[in-house]
């Protein structure tokens, strides 16, 4: 079959079962969207190409399928790049396609000439320049074997405009023979074992779940495990929706933002078993310490983050749904209900008091987010961009199932959560996909609402208003001596008539009372909605 | 901190030596040296890198390489069961009377004199990193006007050999 090399990669996409992909056409990638013009896959144009990689994510994070985003040379591609590095942090599967100027120009400065391989080198798993249409197939194919396997992330293919026109006889490879990237799945059997065994011996384990429970699929046999040898479970950002919120054993998120219990678990645990986690700062600020007085295993894909940041006793590298699956099968029930029951108690007696009061002039996030819970399905899907909004959402909304919770966790982007809820929605029609906003990081991306009027995205926005970039001046307050500076928003927008210019429709709270009805309102709307609710500029994040 | 030898066979593909270089700038490990060449395979080229670190770090540098889907594969060569060598090309200045006192002493480090000018002369060595040193040492007095130094290279000894396959090891 005699292709273009454009026309190869639109073939390419068909055989991998791409049915979406995220873009902003330009000079350079022209020959690329020409070739698309002629196929099923769907293209949606978001308004910066940085929302396509957000949205790519959002999509590959809901779907558990490889996200695709799409952009032209030089300033594309670098728009391209925040949202390349949040995949990387967050392990997501990405392929980003971008076009690049003609093979015997580069080097020589031309219009929109960017050396995009060379900027992403250290923020993707792999990158490829590709200066032969011959070679498109099989980079193709590498491409999205390399970003959904093994601990998952995002790859690069830049491809030059005389590459894309040049014509081959196409051949898709069956499979792929990388010699620098066999990734391990199976765990070492012997090292299973061992952690059967401390398992049983331990009095006070606890798991600590992240992200690759999630890219692993390993919810299921993780509550098993915990079930069956009566371990708590602490999550990380990454790992929220691991458990269901309501399990009793599940204590919430750990870390410097994360709930009392949780840390109280880690701190006083005999037995610590990281699972898919990376151990970074945020979550567990000093490893050292929690290393020295107890057991450590960890068990995660990527051989490189084991003894990165903590001193392991037992490591396992492998598939987490595989390796548990094992663990599962061997381990017993040590002698911890005595911690169980201690664990319980520290739940209780440190459970979140919310303030629900009415006549204060603000809407309490946090009372909002639990109501919020109770409105929304197992299935609906909750983005959230990064600031005090991410941490509320995280330790307040009950999120029951995997791949429902989204948030940039590594990288902390904000700007994220707004594009990667259209790529939600697209990944998952039939759900409701809220987006939970502060003032200032729905600023950064809020040109994608001209996304969601294209596309008749059904998204709801609840934006929290401090007119503040809270997060930054709460840490001004304890660390600054309260020298605020830079973080007022005073003259923000009228959003609700933002929203109105859109024709979405909108409605602004400020009082507790209105919440549940405000909420039941945003959900039963058919279209895009604002929830817009003022919120206290002293709220605190925790 | 000790030194490290690494030994890493990688594609030889364009971009792969920025690559390596960018990792270790970016994770904050130090290059003592790098040398790199094509292999008796052409696809693969082998980076001897000697790194300055503890034996954590050489596990991380080694870790991260290995995440590289251009690394191949990456053994550490130990001093005790491997041979290396650096060659260095020195320029010295020499006047009449010094010429045949640095000739001599080209002659004892079994080095090779491979260009000569009225007031210059090149040294060709290959040795031991310690070997090279010892040579720079005493050509010092003469005035040393350049040097230039390939780094580090090393091989193991007798049947060992490092293959592109992980089998394969013997």
């Amino acid at each position: 079959m005699k292709l273009s090399g454009a026309q190869a990669i639109v073939k390419a996409l068909e055989l991998e079962g791409v049915e979406v992909v995220f873009g902003y056409p330009g000079a350079a990638i022209c020959p690329f969207y020409d070739a698309l013009m002629e196929s099923n896959i769907n293209h949606i144009l978001t308004r910066h190409e940085q929302g396509a990689a957000h949205a790519a994510s959002g999509y590959a994070r809901t779907t558990g399928r490889v996200g695709v985003c799409v952009a032209t040379s030089g300033p594309g591609a670098t728009n391209l790049i925040t949202g390349i590095a949040d995949a990387y942090m967050d392990s997501i599967p990405l392929v980003a396609i971008t076009g690049q100027v003609n093979s015997e120009l580069i080097g020589r400065d031309v219009f929109q000439e960017a050396d995009i391989t060379g900027a992403t080198d250290p923020f993707c798993k792999h990158n490829y320049l590709v200066k032969n249409t011959k070679d498109l197939p099989r980079v193709l194919k590498e491409a999205f074997y390399i970003a959904s396997t093994g601990r998952p992330g995002p790859v690069l293919i830049d491809v030059p405009i005389d590459v894309q026109t040049r014509e081959i006889n196409f051949e898709y490879p069956e499979s792929v023979d990388i010699k620098g990237y066999k990734p391990n799945f199976k765990g070492h059997s012997l090292q299973i074992k061992k952690i059967a065994e401390a398992i049983e011996k331990a009095k006070r384990p606890v798991i600590c779940a992240g992200g690759g429970v999630i890219n692993s699929d390993a919810s299921q046999q993780l509550f098993e495990l915990s079930q069956k040898c009566g371990i708590p479970v602490v999550t990380t950002l990454m790992g929220i929706g691991a458990v269901p919120y309501d399990y009793e054993l599940n204590l919430g998120m750990v870390g410097t933002y994360g709930v009392y219990t949780a840390n109280y678990a880690v701190n006083n645990a005999d037995l610590l078993i990281i699972i898919g986690a990376r151990v970074a700062d945020r979550a567990i600020s000093n490893p050292q310490q929690i290393a020295k007085k107890k057991k450590i295993v960890h068990i995660d894909i990527d051989p490189a983050e084991i003894g990165k940041n903590i001193e392991v006793a037992i490591p396992v590298v492998g598939d987490v749904k595989q390796v548990l699956e094992e663990v599962v099968n061997i381990s017993r029930k040590g002698d911890t209900d005595d911690w169980v029951k201690t664990i319980q108690r520290e739940k209780s007696e440190h459970a979140p008091k919310l303030d629900s009061r009415s006549g204060t002039g603000f809407v309490n996030p946090k009372y909002l987010l639990s109501v919020l819970t109770e409105l929304l399905g197992d299935d609906d899907i909750v983005t959230t961009e990064v600031g005090q909004n991410q941490i509320w959402a995280a330790n307040y909304l009950g999120v029951r199932k995997p791949r429902t919770f989204i948030s940039s966790g590594g990288l902390g982007t904000m700007g994220y959560g707004f594009p990667a809820a259209v790529g939600a929605k697209i990944g998952s029609p039939d759900c409701k996909v809220v987006c939970v906003e502060g003032d200032g990081s729905f600023q950064m991306n809020m040109q994608e609402l001209g996304t969601i009027k294209q596309n008749k995205l059904g998204i709801k926005v609840i934006l929290f208003n401090n007119s503040r970039l809270g997060m930054v001046r709460e840490l001004q307050k304890s660390k600054y001596c309260g020298r605020y500076f830079q973080v007022f928003l005073e003259d923000n927008p009228d959003f609700i008539k933002l929203f109105d210019a859109y024709g979405f429709k909108g409605r602004r709270i400020d009082d507790n009372s209105q919440v549940e009805d405000a909420l039941k309102e945003m959900l039963s709307d058919e279209g895009a909605y604002l929830l817009e609710c003022r919120i206290d500029p002293e709220e605190s994040t925790l | 901190m000790a030194k490290h030898t690494l030994s890493v066979l990688v594609e030889n593909h364009a971009g792969v030596l920025s690559r390596i270089a960018g990792l270790f700038s970016r994770r904050g490990f130090n290059i003592d040296s790098l040398a790199v060449g094509v292999t008796e395979n052409p696809e693969v080229s082998r980076m001897t890198i000697v790194v300055d670190g503890d034996d954590y770090i050489v596990e991380q540098v080694s870790k991260q390489l290995n995440k590289l889907v251009d690394v191949i594969k990456i053994k550490e060569l130990e001093d005790s069961d491997s041979v290396s060598r650096e060659l260095a090309l020195i320029k010295v200045g020499t006047t009449a009377s010094t010429r045949s006192e640095i000739m001599q002493i080209t002659e004892i480090f079994r080095a090779k004199i491979i260009d000569v000018s009225k007031n210059t002369l090149t040294v060709e060595i290959s040795g031991s990193v310690d070997k090279v040193a010892a040579l720079e040492d005493m050509l010092k007095q003469f005035g040393i006007k350049e040097i230039v130094r390939t780094g580090t290279i090393a091989i193991q000894r007798g049947n060992k050999i490092i293959k592109t396959k992980n089998s394969d090891e013997e």
